[in-house]
């Protein structure tokens, strides 16, 4: 069953009773919490995921309401609170940013790249960087356009074949990244503001549901980009260095030190598989055009060669 | 007394064979339990001691490996400080004694297993820690806790100088030269300690040193159950179960452990740590030593109240766990560490500042 059948009330009555249990492929998740805000915003993001029926969950995760004024939300993992609470308005956006941190912090079967990852034909695009630089606006673009949504802030690669395992959540829009994409795609699906959070204003796009349906495909990395927003600038492809785009990518690993030898390798392979490049951004619309001549020449020399 | 069962995590540590008669139900709060505890790391050892057919649900098995994976991350990062330690040291002139999680490391004792460590900490004479300042200072570590009462703190009252934190690795040592504080109710010798160290010939390094293996089980009684904050206290308990049952192979260890705890009067931590290990993880205590250690217990009721707190105290930090009972005897304990670490007036002094300071920590999700 999937979490948009289950409808809104019983959701709620999950959420402030014996939890929500959520199938994220490839974790599971269970939450619980009293804000109906955040209820809504899981029944409106996360409608095409399926339920999770086992008594077994990866995290259990509690957003708390705190305080009566001025009221606040917590997050808790195991009843830790790892953060600082935040102000109520922003419980839905906390879930995100602290399942990021409980996957980052915590899995250990994949390298995991702080990088957007996206595919098509079987190949991944990896796109690293650290937040600001854009990654999120132009995974956003490229999976309205054709493109397969694996993650946005996370890039799982599997320690066995150094295959990405997508995760297909919600993608995190920042202050003009949210007018640039709105405008891009009328037909996104947003959720609410979240406004004056640590990264400014912030709305999540719903994941396109092909994406979620196709979880348990894995891709093949073939490209990897580092983005760079610069509006008014040219926008332009600039190949790397490998040495510079392994050093880049290591830097962005939250858990290359943990995995040693086997970090090292995988990374060192993946990298030797890809083309990289450098992309400076000047509109989302030019940016697209030069991801997909880059994209379609690689797949025909794949072809020919 | 009410009857309440012991926490799942507790029966585990316990009896580790219960793990493969898990339902799915227990595995998820036998999951949280640990991971809130510090613990997910050392069940993935517990688990690798059932032989690899031990039939264990493979998604609750992946947590514990993933921690354990973490540890030896941290193991490795821990050799390597001790690498530099020993040669800024060399520098001074001053033998390199670890102490706590980098002498388990070092030393290869079964408490490093899962087990992830903040810091490195090592002792020195006090009379050299100037020499060891400006050495580790030459070699990349900075002092930290800068401040004109922190750096009183430190100097004056306790048993290290603040932290020093390297400036490129962001690694922190912790330089002792006793293992309780100077301002606190006991005060061993650190002469005495500093004696008896022990080289690790199999560790390949001659010239590194931790405190003897009697030592060291009393420093980590004297950690948990007199100035410790029981913050990860079964995670503690559960090191020194391990130790004890690794050491008292050599038949001369217990006899030589109560002896030991009389010359460097650490007598009560050792029986209130004999006591818990014993009623709480089942550890194997020669009932002829449970008697010796009876001349350091404390008056009756005083005896009562604290093993009654600390029973609670110890239980893992999960809301599984949790109540107004068990609230109250954390809060005690966290009470009486203090207490026996400074004088009361000191005590509220440094208790209002730490209140204050408080609000300026934790960090925002990203």
């Amino acid at each position: 069953m999937l979490i948009g059948e289950l409808g809104g009330a019983e959701l709620r009555r999950r959420l402030r009773g014996e939890g929500l249990g959520l199938r994220l492929f490839p974790f599971t998740v269970r939450l619980y919490s009293r804000f109906r805000a955040l209820a809504s915003a899981m029944v409106q993001m996360y409608a095409d995921f399926p339920l999770a029926d086992g008594a077994f969950a990866d995290f259990s995760i509690t957003i708390r309401a705190r305080r009566w004024w001025k009221p606040q939300a917590v997050f808790e993992l195991d009843g830790q609170r790892p953060f600082w609470p935040l102000p109520a308005d922003q419980a839905y956006p906390m879930f995100e940013w602290g399942l990021n941190w409980c996957i980052a912090n915590h899995v250990q079967d994949y390298l995991i790249l702080h990088a957007a990852v996206l595919e098509r034909d079987g190949g991944a695009l990896i796109l690293p960087g650290p937040s600001g630089a854009g990654k999120s606006t132009l995974t956003a673009g490229l999976a309205l356009s054709g493109w397969r949504l694996l993650s946005d802030e996370l890039t799982l690669l599997r320690l066995e074949d150094g295959k990405v395992q997508g995760l297909a959540r919600p993608v995190s829009l920042k202050n003009e990244s949210i007018e640039v994409v709105r405008r891009f795609a009328p037909q996104a699906v947003l959720s609410p503001a979240s406004h004056n959070t640590a990264k400014g204003t912030v709305r999540l796009m719903v994941p396109p549901t092909p994406a979620v349906a196709r979880l348990v495909e894995l891709a093949t990395p073939r490209w990897l980009v580092v983005p760079q927003f610069e509006p008014g600038e040219k926008t332009r492809l600039q190949r790397l260095g490998r040495t510079y785009a392994f050093m880049n990518a290591a830097q962005s690993a939250f858990n290359y030190a943990e995995l040693g030898i086997t970090g090292f390798e995988l990374l060192a392979d993946t990298v030797a598989r890809c083309e990289p490049y450098s992309l400076t951004i000047g509109s989302l619309d030019q940016a697209l055009i030069v991801l997909d001549e880059l994209t379609a020449t690689s797949a025909t020399e794949a072809n020919a060669s | 007394m009410r009857h309440r069962p012991q926490p799942l995590l507790i029966r585990v540590l316990m009896q580790p064979s219960r793990m493969v008669r898990l339902s799915e139900g227990d595995w998820d709060l036998l999951v949280q339990q640990a991971r809130a505890s510090g613990l997910l790391g050392r069940l993935d050892w517990l688990a690798r001691q059932l032989g690899p057919n031990a039939p264990l649900p493979a998604a609750p098995r992946a947590h514990l490996r993933w921690a354990a994976r973490k540890a030896e991350c941290c193991h490795r990062e821990t050799r390597y400080e001790i690498t530099c330690l020993r040669q800024a040291l060399r520098r001074a002139g001053v033998p390199l004694v670890l102490l706590k999680g980098a002498a388990y490391v070092h030393a290869g004792l079964n408490p490093v297993h899962g087990r992830f460590f903040e810091d490195v900490d090592i002792m020195v004479p006090r009379n050299r820690l100037a020499a060891v300042e400006s050495a580790l200072m030459l070699a990349g570590w900075a002092p930290t806790h800068l401040d004109a009462y922190d750096q009183r703190y430190y100097r004056e009252w306790m048993h290290e100088l603040p932290p020093m934190e390297h400036h490129q690795r962001g690694t922190t040592v912790d330089v002792h030269h006793n293992i309780l504080p100077l301002s606190g109710r006991l005060r061993p010798s650190a002469a005495l300690l500093l004696r008896a160290v022990v080289p690790w010939p199999k560790a390949g390094t001659e010239d590194v040193y931790t405190l003897s293996p009697p030592d060291m089980v009393l420093h980590s009684a004297s950690h948990l159950f007199h100035d410790g904050e029981l913050a990860y206290g079964l995670r503690d308990l559960s090191d020194l179960d391990l130790l004890l049952r690794q050491l008292s192979a050599d038949p001369a260890f217990w006899d030589t452990l109560v002896k030991r705890a009389d010359q460097l009067m650490l007598g009560r931590p050792l029986f209130y740590a004999i006591t818990c290990l014993v009623s709480l993880l089942d550890t194997p205590v020669p009932s002829a030593l449970r008697r010796r250690v009876e001349v350091f217990a404390p008056p009756p009721l005083q005896r009562s109240l604290m093993l009654a707190l600390l029973q609670r105290g110890l239980r893992p930090q999960h809301p599984s766990c949790n109540g107004v009972d068990i609230r109250v005897a954390r809060f005690a304990l966290y009470v009486r560490s203090h207490w026996l670490k400074m004088p009361p007036l000191r005590l509220i002094r440094h208790l209002l500042r730490k209140a204050v300071a408080r609000e300026v920590a934790t960090p925002a999700p990203r």
